[in-house]
């Protein structure tokens, strides 16, 4: 560790160092980095006097091999993208192509995208509640997360065959249709998981050392956030009310009641808040969904040979923020260009104007309150 | 037997200086005895008992009930390599270790087993135990500094500034003890609390209790306060370079201080070995076990607390409520008569 530190690349200095300054690579390899993001830090003692991201870690190429894979094979790649929440990477890319293709999707196949969309936004905030508590030093927080979510990846493999990367849905539609009593599966753990959300807040909401560890952290105002193109929890954080499902409904979600929660301060408790209550709003779509699904086909007709022509943008909300795809067609069955729009790449650039001037122990605690998937950062 | 063993010596010509070097000899492997076993055991039990509450089972596979899984675990630490990182002062490195065993083991020279049963009953004992309980941070200080790892430094830097926030109410809320018993011995301090419940010094010291059982936790740096070692945080702090054997030691000390910790605990505040019916080397494990229990339940509901907070609970709330208790306890003492 030493040795790497004197040889990589400090960030600019451009005052005089007037007091003794340490430069620490947090990362690549660090317990709280979540992958292998190397966070370049300048401290005074353990104060930060300047933090960057460096990222790359993990690229593997995944816009460039889009260039070479038919519309529909490129699917079990944006998986990868976003490991925790497989579906809406997918999601965001057949958008696309449907929009390209011109292709209807049938009501049922946008309910059932809606109702695994949210349980894989629960099942993705389950494991940001986890690590952010490991890395606050709360080990069994982080173990009681990781039971509930094994019961949802139980769901999930008996609808999909997979438990993480799912290669579930598909232009036009979905693979395959729910299973006979996926809906009692999905209440039963839906009302398990709410009895377990008041055991998470017993353990970290109203505990002292973890609001003083947490608020007033990592402060970040509505207009930084704004400018900084922030989106998601950590734009809400700051106290915006902007999220794609309401400010631009995609899917069937213009049908559903739900809030949207916003913190106050912008500081690593209020992300903490919005997503505890973040919990809460996609338990109410998805029984919501559940009540209201209509039968009928779960696949659309698409064309034997997808060609694509033209380009377009689409969004949809992830658990982690905004995930935008945008695919150009030149007419063959590849997509010409197909790039991603990584949330967390945005946020990780707010490393620095939310660390400096806090400790390395709050540096922690923030890279834990943006939830970062280095998977989908460096793509 | 001690007489017996006296009567040898007198056959052999030898006097009672060899007598006695010879009997301190026998203690000290029994001490050092008794805590590698403690700590075995402990490792163990903390498994389980974080695997209780964390909704695990724990070790289970090496041996019955997992029980072995420690020995494997030394063994293991035993045939790694020995690594020392180049650029690391080696003699300092290879000396933090044994720094911290030695501090752990010292500690137990005056914790009483029984009533009058302990390796030396100093007459200074109080002081003995404030001056020893600091050795370890030398330790952390040593391995932060020598490993050549800016992770371990700024844990070692985090021991450093955790002592002098933790280490001021300790020694009031120990001072507060000596004043209750009029002595600094220990063995005084246990006959002082004889006589059942209601002669325990933790009714008229409550408050010195929280204060000696807060700052206690910093000072074996167990959770919610283990932060030079915070591995979310510096990596493993000042032990990150540490591996195998010389890791085990810490890890072995570690605990050993935890069963120091808790046996004082018990002897401050609670009779020590003092107890109906059962023998005092039993009532003195259950008692220290008891609070060995409640540490870990705290350390595996609680997050960490950060070193700046620490430094303010530790000025802003421990020292005021041990003078506050100190105040109290002259009071007492005196009104007592």
């Amino acid at each position: 560790m030493a040795e790497t530190a004197v040889t990589g690349t400090p960030p600019q200095e451009t005052a005089k160092p007037a007091v003794h300054e340490l430069f620490v690579n947090m990362g690549p390899q660090h317990p709280s980095t979540h992958g292998v993001l190397r966070v370049m830090l300048k401290v005074d003692g353990e104060r930060i006097l300047d933090a960057d991201a460096d990222v790359g870690y993990l690229h593997r190429c995944f816009e460039k091999i889009a260039e070479r894979r038919s519309v529909t094979m490129v699917i079990p790649y944006t998986d990868r993208t976003d490991y925790l929440a497989a579906i809406t990477s997918e999601w965001a890319y057949v958008m696309a192509a449907e929009k390209l293709l011109g292709v209807e999707v049938p009501e049922r196949a946008e309910y059932i995208r809606v109702i695994v969309g949210e349980l894989q936004r629960i099942a993705s905030h389950l494991i940001w509640f986890g690590a952010f508590a490991l890395d606050l030093g709360a080990t069994t927080a982080f173990l009681y997360a990781w039971r509930e979510r094994e019961y949802l990846l139980d769901i999930f493999q008996k609808l999909t065959g997979a438990r993480m990367l799912y290669n579930y849905l598909r232009v036009g539609g979905v693979r395959n249709d729910l299973y006979d009593g996926f809906a009692d599966d999905v209440h039963r753990f839906l009302k398990q998981l709410e009895e377990k959300l008041r055991e998470y807040h017993d353990l970290l909401t109203g505990n002292r050392i973890f609001e003083t560890r947490t608020k007033g952290i990592g402060v970040i105002t509505a207009e930084q956030a704004i400018a900084w193109g922030a989106s998601g929890p950590v734009l809400r954080g700051s106290g915006v009310p902007h999220d794609l499902r309401k400010a631009h409904p995609y899917s069937v979600y213009d049908r559903f009641e739900f809030g949207i929660p916003v913190g106050e301060d912008g500081d690593v408790y209020s992300r903490y808040v919005v997503r505890m209550q973040e919990f809460y709003e996609s338990m109410r779509i998805v029984r919501q969904a559940l009540r209201d699904i209509p039968g009928g086909p779960w696949q659309g007709d698409v064309p034997r040979r997808m060609k694509l022509n033209g380009d377009v943008y689409t969004r949809i909300e992830s658990p982690r923020g905004e995930v935008g795809v945008y695919l150009v067609g030149d007419g063959s069955d590849t997509p010409y260009r197909c790039h991603y729009r990584s949330p967390c790449f945005v946020h990780l650039q707010l490393l620095g104007p939310m660390g400096v001037g806090h400790l390395v122990a709050d540096m922690v605690a923030i890279i834990g309150s943006i939830d970062i998937v280095m998977g989908e950062v460096d793509r | 037997m001690t007489d017996w063993l006296w009567g040898l010596f007198q056959q052999w010509g030898l006097g009672e200086p060899a007598f006695n070097a010879f009997m301190g000899l026998i203690k000290g492997v029994l001490v050092v005895a008794f805590l590698a076993v403690n700590a075995l055991l402990l490792i163990y039990l903390e498994r389980k008992v974080s695997g209780y509450i964390q909704n695990r089972l724990g070790p289970t596979r090496t041996g019955p009930k997992g029980l072995l899984q420690t020995l494997a675990d030394a063994v293991k630490l035993l045939s790694k390599e020995d690594v020392i990182p180049s650029g690391a002062d080696r003699a300092v490195y290879i000396l933090a270790p044994i720094v911290i065993f030695a501090a752990a083991t010292a500690l137990w020279i005056v914790i009483p087993f029984g009533p009058q049963t302990m390796v030396q009953d100093l007459n200074i004992g109080l002081i003995y135990i404030s001056a020893v309980t600091g050795l370890s941070v030398l330790a952390f200080l040593m391995a932060g500094w020598s490993s050549n790892n800016k992770w371990s430094l700024l844990g070692s830097m985090r021991s450093a500034a955790q002592l002098i926030s933790y280490e001021v109410p300790l020694v009031l809320s120990i001072v507060a003890v000596g004043m209750m018993a009029g002595s600094l011995r220990l063995g005084d301090i246990v006959a002082a609390q004889q006589g059942g419940i209601g002669n325990w010094f933790i009714f008229p010291q409550i408050l010195g209790f929280i204060v000696f059982f807060t700052a206690g936790l910093a000072e074996i740096n167990r959770a919610p306060f283990d932060l030079p070692e915070a591995e979310s945080e510096l990596v493993a702090g000042f032990n990150t370079e540490y591996s195998g054997f010389r890791w085990g030691v810490f890890f072995v000390a570690e605990y050993a201080n935890l069963v120091a910790f808790s046996a004082l605990a018990a002897t401050f505040f609670f009779g020590g070995p003092t107890g109906p019916v059962l023998p005092p080397f039993v009532w003195f494990l259950i008692k220290t076990y008891f609070f060995i229990l409640v540490a870990m339940w705290i350390r595996w509901t609680l997050p960490r607390i950060r070193v700046d907070h620490l430094m303010n609970l530790g000025w802003y709330v421990l020292i005021p409520l041990a003078l506050i208790n100190l105040g109290w306890t002259g009071l007492y003492v005196v009104l007592r008569g």
